[in-house]
């Protein structure tokens, strides 16, 4: 059994059918990128994945377990991360704040323990203030510490989230557009970053990706999706070519 | 200006985070003890109400200011407090006992208030906790047996272990500053742990939190389970304050109040809830004021600049007419809240954060500082 698998996945709203029938698998250690127009998806998928959204039929395993019916906030502890298309960071926070969040699904402290602030409580909160910074030093964010995040600029916030979901300690991190509203030297910096977090944290990465100089630079298969289905699978340079994604893109 | 040289992650747990710190809350403390010897009994009871109101400001920060969820019932709250306190003592029960009771029982019923708010936000649940403050007001009034409905409830002296506590002497004031300072301390540290950034992630963004492992349910229940609790204290502390308690105490109009507190205080820190209380407490005398002094002062006024003595009389007459009108609290409320949203969003808090960084970095303040910054748009949120 691969490392996480997508099993014939749909996802129905009224008469619109998002996704359908979607199957693939990711290898460990693997950068798989989906691709695909504007409204062919690729959200959808991610937000299944994640379990904001019920699918309609189908299943999803990781690590060889059903994880179809968990619920939400415990996909994080399984070692799942995300990043999201629009930014949804704690804009009132610090990024420090933020960063903490991200390993909320290791907190181990009670609520009367908390209240009191005992030593263990101290304890947990410098073990969690360690790693962030290993993730603080990995993605170069020394600079923005305190600052709220209301106050950061686009590309800054964007890196923020990311580092934000590898503070979670993840196997597989899911990365929804991590090059968009970014100029072509931030883009490369990330491409950098992603091919890091495989190599360096030995993280496995999914992403869905506009940006196709970034798309095959950095992945290892590449999944295209039009309407909700799966158009062709492969190398990048594969999928490409493929004559319905061409048809797709171009209009044929 | 300061410069903190951070070389260990302590300094940013600790709560005090420069010997600044020590010297300005240290010096805070002392005027707090040396109050009671240095004012009136007046002013001193006053003071002991912008504790209560300050302890209802903190539960409703660690609320609305952290967990973003807006709530009109925590007058109920109080009442809920109140009434343990007064049912308990008159079956015998020792202060000792009551107290956490009164704590923990008003605690299980903010629980039971947050389970319709998880599938509730906004507006919706606004309306949502009048409701239930309306309901909890029937009950106290119809629940004879218990609350001796209209009539009211005589709560008697603090007894604690077998020491007298009276309602306006100094060691109330004690009790008071006391309890407020726990739950201030309460909430710092719920602040610097994993439930407090939960509870802002959760205010700032349902989605993200949801993916990060938080658990929505459980810690909006916390969220409301814990701000009751801490209402439910200050309510024992107003029952033995007041010595009486009747439904037509705990009104809407009490729980506009307490939001209120967080509004002109500023919810974005505990420090909000101390000032804005100390303000809304302060209302009451000065619209005595209004009724009682002011149009004696302007009639007299009048007529040092001339004014013919019957006229000035009329005059008089007026502005009292003016001061004691009914329903002049509410607009008077009304007008000040607009007042802060719009000129004021971060409350006083933010104004001393703002007068406080005036000086530090004197003369480079530039006026822009604390503009708000446009934020990115959300076209996509799946809240």
């Amino acid at each position: 059994m691969s490392f996480f698998t997508v099993d014939g996945i749909s996802l129905q709203f009224g008469g619109l059918k998002a996704v359908d029938s979607v199957s693939f698998s990711v290898e460990k250690g693997e950068i798989f990128t989906i691709i695909g127009p504007n409204g062919a998806g690729k959200t959808s998928i991610f937000n299944l994945i994640s379990r904001l959204y019920d699918p309609t039929s189908g299943k999803l395993f990781f690590e060889g377990r059903d994880i179809t019916e968990v619920p939400p906030h415990q996909i994080a502890k399984l070692g799942i991360a995300r990043t999201f298309q629009n930014i949804e960071l704690f804009e009132n926070a610090s990024m420090l704040a933020n960063l903490l969040v991200g390993r909320h699904c290791h907190a181990t402290t009670q609520l009367w323990q908390e209240i009191l602030f005992l030593p263990s409580v101290r304890r947990a909160e410098k073990e969690h203030r360690r790693k962030v910074e290993e993730v603080i030093e990995f993605l170069d964010l020394q600079a923005y510490r305190d600052k709220l995040i209301a106050g950061l600029p686009y590309g800054v916030r964007k890196v923020v989230e990311v580092a934000r979901a590898l503070c979670s300690e993840p196997k597989l991190i899911l990365l929804d557009e991590p090059s968009s509203g970014l100029n072509v030297e931030e883009t490369d910096d990330m491409s950098f970053w992603i091919r890091d977090i495989r190599t360096e944290l030995g993280v496995t990465v999914l992403m869905v990706e506009h940006d196709m100089s970034l798309v095959n630079r950095v992945s290892d298969r590449v999944l295209a999706l039009n309407y909700g289905k799966v158009l062709a699978s492969g190398t990048p340079a594969e999928v490409q070519a493929h004559p319905d994604v061409i048809a797709a893109y171009l209009g044929a | 200006m300061r410069f903190v040289f951070k070389t260990d992650y302590n300094q940013d747990i600790r709560l005090l985070k420069h010997s600044g710190y020590w010297w300005s809350y240290g010096a805070l403390l002392a005027v707090l003890i040396a109050f009671p010897y240095l004012v009136g009994s007046y002013l001193q009871s006053q003071i002991v109400f912008v504790f209560i109101y300050a302890i209802v400001g903190v539960a409703l920060i660690i609320l609305t200011g952290f967990t973003g969820q807006a709530s009109l019932g925590h007058a109920a709250f109080l009442a809920i407090g109140a009434y343990t306190a007064g049912f308990l003592q008159s079956q015998g029960i020792s202060f000792i006992v009551y107290f956490p009771a009164a704590a923990i029982i008003t605690g299980a019923v903010g629980a039971m208030v947050g389970f319709p708010a998880l599938r509730l936000s906004g507006i919706y649940l606004v309306i949502a906790t009048i409701a239930f403050a309306f309901i909890v007001e029937e009950i106290l009034a119809r629940w004879e047996s218990v609350t001796h409905g209209n009539e009211g409830m005589r709560v008697r002296t603090i007894d604690l272990l077998g020491q007298p506590i009276p309602r306006d002497g100094d060691a109330f004031y004690f009790l008071c500053l006391l309890v407020l300072a726990g739950s201030i301390l309460l909430a710092l540290n719920l602040l610097r742990s994993p439930t407090g950034r939960a509870f802002i992630a959760i205010r700032d963004s349902e989605t993200a939190a949801k993916s990060m492992g938080i658990d929505l349910a459980g810690y909006k229940v916390k969220s409301f389970a814990i701000s009751a609790a801490l209402t439910g204290m200050a309510g024992v502390l107003f029952a033995h304050k007041m010595s009486f308690i009747s439904p037509e105490m705990f009104t809407l109009l009490l729980s506009i109040e307490f939001i209120m507190v967080i509004i002109i205080g500023g919810a974005f820190g505990v420090h909000g809830a101390v000032l804005g209380a100390i303000f809304i407490v302060m209302v009451d005398p000065f619209l005595t004021a209004l009724k009682d002094d002011v149009p004696v002062l302007g009639a007299s006024l009048a007529t040092t600049l001339g004014m013919a003595p019957d006229a000035a009389g009329k005059l008089r007459e007026t502005m009292s007419a003016i001061g004691s009108a009914a329903g002049l609290k509410g607009a008077i409320y009304g007008l000040i809240i607009m007042m802060f949203i719009l000129f004021e969003p971060y409350g006083l808090y933010g104004r001393w954060l703002k007068v406080k960084l005036f000086f530090q970095l004197f003369p480079l303040y530039k006026k822009a500082t604390f503009k708000r910054q446009k934020t990115y748009v959300k076209s996509e949120r799946n809240r």
